[in-house]
């Protein structure tokens, strides 16, 4: 009689260092990791074809993107863990992406285009200037990753930048169901330009920029596409809420995004294609 | 590669062998190309310790098409009796579509698929207004194209269709 191949059981969860270089590493891998899994979310659901093939394509880049960095976060001194592991095998608290790309892809259950389409063009375009800024990094293999990731950061902010100017500019209700998009998303932004200790220590270290560096050059560009798109200039007033997930503490969301995405290799522990 | 040695040689090279057995190592995604026309092979050592080292870079950071090629190109240098060997990848400089060769770009055309343009320094106009030359037909050669999807079959290609022959095509993004 076959025995299972897999002893199906849970999957104990590893602990990663909490070291600056670690965090801020894993910001960055997670962002890519949590978006792409949002957007391959929509696939065989977009509305048109074109962007159910756009989308599927830009959560790969994404998810290559997390992949290479997770493959050298953990390379690491000290760490020795690879990338499947670091992607599947941590508890939520020890997921460092910005709130802003776990959120749902639309609200009570219903997906919406123009979300995913407007936080594409947001982290399209503050992931653009921050691998642009990472291409220099002290780290050679962090700065081999961004020459590679920056190409394709400028091509998906470039499509999401035409959809939300399609949209914005298109019909009352593609630019209503924009503008609430806007409005739904933006009190996550500020989170992205948040500063602390770990961005301080990756300036000082020469890793990668404080992350509120890229604050004004990511207004500047999307401003620009808020103009063409006929949506109110982007404004960061200051609010009394804080989104958190870049230092662990994350929306009600992430815990059921994490629970598909693990599923797999807490239920199998090892399984492989 | 060592000319001088080379000349002393009455054979090929192992490394010479190597590079003509990755010359017929197809892309499993646009099988008109081998890895070599590609630009992925960047250079074949030979260690210290006699094992091959062929130094690849990736076109795209996802593209699922990496293990396959990895696994390929070693399959065949195996076959080869060129072995052992491993595979190293080089992430920089980032792959570029220039590296596309000449015979790259015309089997390209005549597999059907427009080649790449010049790969276009960006950098500057981010949002929308990218100057975006549209690639002649690959089949009637006519300049009146339109482009249908920004992403295509691969992550490499985006998806046109010609105005005057009315046939659809694939073009190799320039990057």
């Amino acid at each position: 009689m076959n025995q299972p191949v897999f002893v199906s059981g849970t999957q104990q969860s590893i602990v990663v260092p909490r070291d600056a270089t670690t965090i801020y590493l894993l910001r960055i891998a997670d962002t890519c990791l949590i978006l792409a899994q949002r957007l391959s979310e929509w696939c065989g659901h977009a509305p048109v074809l074109e962007e159910d093939i756009a989308m599927a394509n830009m959560a790969l880049d994404l998810l290559g993107q997390a992949r290479a960095l997770f493959a050298h976060i953990g390379q690491r001194p000290g760490i020795d863990l690879d990338e499947d592991r670091l992607a599947f095998l941590r508890d939520e608290r020890d997921y460092f992406n910005v709130t802003l790309v776990e959120l749902p892809n639309g609200t009570s259950g219903r997906r919406d285009f123009a979300f995913t389409t407007l936080r594409n063009a947001v982290m399209a375009t503050f992931l653009k200037l921050l691998w642009e800024r990472l291409s220099s990094s002290s780290d050679e293999a962090v700065a081999a990753i961004a020459g590679k990731a920056l190409k394709e950061a400028r091509y998906h902010q470039q499509h999401a930048g035409e959809w939300v100017v399609r949209l914005g500019d298109g019909t009352d209700e593609s630019a209503r169901r924009l503008d609430a998009a806007r409005q739904r998303l933006w009190i996550y932004v500020a989170e992205l330009f948040d500063a602390d200790d770990v961005d301080d220590a990756a300036e000082a270290m020469g890793l990668g920029p404080r992350w509120s560096a890229l604050h004004d050059a990511w207004h500047a560009e999307m401003a620009i596409l808020f103009d063409e798109a006929r949506l109110p200039a982007p404004t960061t007033r200051p609010s009394a809420f804080r989104s958190t997930g870049k230092i662990g503490r994350h929306s009600e969301h992430m815990g059921y995004l994490l629970a598909d995405l693990q599923y797999l290799q807490r239920a199998y522990p090892g399984g492989v294609w | 590669m060592n000319g001088a040695a080379l000349d002393d040689l009455p054979h090929t090279t192992r490394i010479e062998r190597a590079w003509a057995v990755l010359r017929d190592v197809l892309d499993p995604e646009v099988p008109a190309l081998s890895i070599v026309d590609l630009g992925i092979v960047r250079d074949v050592v030979e260690r210290d310790d006699g094992a091959l080292d062929l130094v690849f870079t990736p076109t795209y950071s996802g593209c699922p098409a990496t293990e396959a090629i990895e696994s390929s190109a070693l399959a065949a240098i195996d076959a080869a009796a060129l072995g052992p060997a491993h595979v190293t990848l080089r992430r920089a400089p980032a792959w570029t579509s220039e590296w596309i060769s000449a015979a790259g770009r015309a089997k390209l055309r005549d597999y059907g698929i427009a080649p790449p343009g010049r790969a276009l320094a960006d950098g500057t106009q981010p949002l929308r207004f990218v100057s975006r030359a549209a690639p002649p037909c690959p089949r009637c050669g006519s300049p009146r194209t339109e482009r249908l999807s920004a992403f295509g079959s691969t992550a490499c290609k985006s998806l046109h269709r010609c105005l005057a022959c009315r046939e659809p095509f694939e073009h190799f993004k320039p990057i």
